[in-house]
């Protein structure tokens, strides 16, 4: 060892490049997946998909249209009809655990591929959307043999062919979460990507050919003008699957009115995460971080609500600055990167509209001073203080990583704050008394409710919102019930309703 | 000798707990099969209908939060109620057109349909509860939760046991309702309402009304403080109408075949809330 040097060395804290250089497998053009057979769009055309790190064109897919969806559906149908439904469900379950298997060898492939396509950093598709869809596909593979036992008196009927519309937020995982219940009960299933992220769809359609599915059980088109109406009002559809805003939800909801076609629906959130003054403060803060950056806060889930008891309010603020400080915004391929690109121009300009919108309204704005690249589509973390409960950026879904701060002194109030919302979707809450737990996710309108964490996901755990976030849920035992029709078996006494 | 005269029933709306007429001032004569009247029927308005939300908003934090066992115990309690009224619910029907026959049975199986959700009360939450299994170290859970205000448009074609076996499962749940009786036959809605103000049932609970579908079934359907509608009926032109309106706040719409002894029918009227929390020290 050499003694000490005179003169210390600047202390440099950045972090060498750590790009992920897995081949995504991307190819220059892509077909649609109809039949069990890539094929070209009817209409001819094709549009590029660009990388929103970048801006540079990543691939070339199918401009679809009504034409192609409607080939699709027939294709869907005719599966249902002559194979899926007729197979027994261990042979399903069996196809379905393929694809899981399949999806786990090619896992890192798949997390490039999304991270190119969506703009979220590696470290999360990497750790987070590719094993989770995986685990998705595996856990309702092992359901398919199984609906006997899982409705007490009831026979479980699959209802048929399956339209499913998944956002550009998590393009695989909600790939997985429609795909993966629908065909291990015996449904056939048409899905839509989102405009801007077809590109893991796609691939998802490469691994099921591999997998050798009856052609026809999933079809998988890309979008096009209108194709999701199309989808939607396709009169040989039986059900509906969609994740995505409130307004289209709405949109599907009146559209179905007046048919027997059914629908689930994943829409918007605005959920409150609710620090009491006993909560374990640093944990607290790194729960905050991970409920509203993670993703880019494009999630329909997210904690964008922060809630903070007065007593705390300053120091949680002061430590959760520092902690944003220290978020490292970049390349989405580079395994240090927290936050990521934001998913396109459209979204980057929605977002940025809400920070002028928060500041016009009187909110105050902070960002971390983080550099943003030179190009693609990059938004700094950012948080809003003196914020009140009629702001659009308290009531408003901005899918971005803008975080609204409110204070509250009582438990009564943070509930009614946490509720006053038409969203009902998820919540947070961080206090080390156990009864306070109970006492405010019992009232928390809300689907998911994250006590001393955020943002956790698992096939086996039930994923959906209340009010305005939706209707019905994805994973585990209740994942299963959109996906089935519930036949008596009992001999049940029917009291007659003729008088 | 002169005989004695007979007092007539009024038929009001049983809203909150209490029995007004409706605020419109509107009836309508309900006539039997041979074309004489039986009695003077409130048309209830929109308003009507508002004030009804209210109150079953207002109901809804004490019926939900009670237990299980306790809202139990007050549907048994509702069956010993018909149970001992249990002539005049049949002379009612009768005199709405049923046989005697299909009266006494309908009034029956109206009080056993009370004990079978009654039995629910505290069982369904077990039933359709789930401990999720997760891949991280997290305790999680899934339960069961009353969605709320619930409309219900009752079935047309059956004014007793239909519309007591289709408010049972939205009531064992927790929910308040406010239903739509029979336009036909809704005698015995009211007079089971009168039940329902005798029994424990807590004012804004059960809310019922009398009056025109036509008239409110759109009103009904596109009220922004209602979370979910029970519809009994095949018209598909009423069907379009509900489901267009309950667009504009993601009402669940259920559309049940018919009201059936079955805990499946309190879960049209549940959401499912999953409950995470890390394990450690």
């Amino acid at each position: 060892m050499s003694t000490a040097t005179a003169t210390a060395p600047k202390l440099d804290w950045s972090y060498a490049p750590a790009p992920e250089s897995v081949d995504p497998g991307i190819k220059k053009r892509y077909d649609l997946f109809i039949d069990g057979k890539f094929v070209p769009p009817v209409g001819g055309k094709y549009r590029t998909i660009i990388n929103p790190a970048n801006e540079q064109p990543l691939c070339e897919v199918p401009e679809t249209t009504a034409a192609d969806v409607d080939r699709a559906v027939k294709a869907a149908r005719r599966a249902y009809h002559k194979i899926w439904s007729k197979m027994s469900g261990q042979e399903r379950g069996k196809y379905v655990y393929r694809i899981s298997r399949l999806l786990q060898e090619r896992a890192r492939e798949f997390a490039v591929a999304e991270s190119l396509n969506n703009g979220k950093p590696i470290r999360e598709s990497r750790d987070i959307d590719i094993p989770l869809s995986a685990a998705h596909f595996f856990y309702y593979a092992g359901w398919a043999d199984k609906l006997d036992f899982a409705f007490p008196g009831r026979r479980a009927r699959p209802v048929g062919v399956c339209g499913q519309a998944i956002p550009w937020n998590f393009p695989m995982l909600m790939a997985a979460w429609k795909i993966a219940p629908a065909i291990a009960t015996g449904n056939t299933v048409v899905l839509k990507p989102a405009g801007t992220t077809p590109v893991t769809a796609l691939k998802l359609a490469e691994l099921i050919a591999m997998a050798d599915l009856p052609p026809g059980v999933v079809n998988i088109i890309s979008s096009g003008r209108d194709t999701g109406a199309a989808l939607v009002k396709h009169p040989d559809v039986d059900k509906i699957a969609f994740t995505g805003s409130t307004e289209v939800g709405k949109w599907i909801m009146n559209t179905l009115a007046g048919t027997k076609k059914r629908y689930t629906l994943e829409l918007g959130g605005k959920a409150a995460n609710i620090i009491f003054e006993d909560a374990a403060i640093d944990q607290a803060v790194e729960g905050i971080i991970n409920a509203i950056f993670f993703n880019q806060g494009h999630v329909c889930c997210a904690g964008s609500r922060l809630l903070v008891q007065e007593g705390v309010a300053d120091m949680l603020v002061n430590k959760l600055k520092h902690r944003m400080q220290s978020l490292i915004l970049g390349d989405p391929l580079d395994k240090n990167t927290d936050i990521g690109a934001i998913n396109s121009k459209e979204q980057l300009d929605k977002i940025n509209n809400y920070l002028q919108i928060g500041q016009q309204e009187g909110a105050e704005m902070w960002q971390s001073s983080c550099e943003l690249p030179d190009r693609g589509y990059f938004c700094r973390p950012t948080l809003f203080t003196n914020v009140s409960q009629s702001h659009r950026i308290a009531q408003e879904e901005i899918f971005g990583p803008v975080l609204a701060i409110q204070t509250f002194r009582t438990v009564q109030e943070a509930i009614e704050k946490a509720n006053n919302t038409a969203y009902g979707l998820s919540g947070g809450v961080w206090t080390d008394k156990g009864a306070k737990i109970f006492r405010v996710t019992r009232n928390l309108k809300a689907g998911v409710i994250w006590a001393n964490t955020f943002n956790k996901f698992d096939p086996s755990s039930p994923f959906g919102g209340y009010k305005e976030s939706g209707m019905g849920r994805e994973g585990g035992w209740h994942g299963l019930l959109p996906y089935v029709d519930l036949e008596p078996v009992t001999n049940h006494k029917v009291p007659g309703t003729k008088p | 000798m002169s005989t004695r005269v007979p007092v007539l029933k009024t038929y009001k709306l049983f809203i909150g707990g209490q029995f007004p007429r409706s605020e419109s001032g509107r009836s309508y004569v309900l006539k039997d099969a041979k074309g004489r009247p039986l009695a003077n029927v409130c048309r209830g308005s929109r308003k009507d209908f508002r004030e009804a939300v209210v109150k079953a908003r207002a109901a809804l934090k004490d019926w939900s939060g009670r237990s299980g066992y306790n809202r139990a115990q007050i549907l048994y309690r509702l069956a010993e109620l018909v149970e001992g009224r249990r002539d005049q619910f049949v002379a009612e029907l009768a005199r709405q057109g049923s046989s005697l026959a299909d009266a006494r049975r309908q009034v029956d199986v109206t009080i056993d349909c009370l004990i079978y959700y009654a039995g629910w009360g505290d069982k369904y939450v077990q039933l359709f509860s789930t401990v999720n299994p997760v891949a991280s170290p997290h305790f999680v859970f899934s339960v069961p939760e009353p969605t709320g205000v619930v409309a219900l448009i009752a079935p047309e074609d059956s004014g007793l046991l239909g519309l007591v076996s289709a408010i049972c499962p939205i009531i064992t749940g927790g929910n308040s309702v406010i239903a739509l009786a029979s336009e036909k036959t809704p005698l015995s809605a009211i007079t089971f309402s009168e039940v329902c103000a005798a029994g424990d049932v807590a004012g804004g609970v059960v809310n019922i009304l009398t009056g025109f579908r036509s008239e409110l079934l759109s009103h009904i359907a596109g009220h922004m403080d209602v979370n979910a509608i029970v519809y009994y009926g095949d018209d598909m032109e009423e069907r379009k109408t509900i489901q267009s309106q309950a667009s504009l706040n993601v009402k669940r719409v259920i559309f049940p075949d018919r009201a059936t002894e079955n805990p499946y029918l309190i879960m049209d009227t549940q959401e499912i809330k999953t409950t995470w929390h890390p394990v450690g020290y």
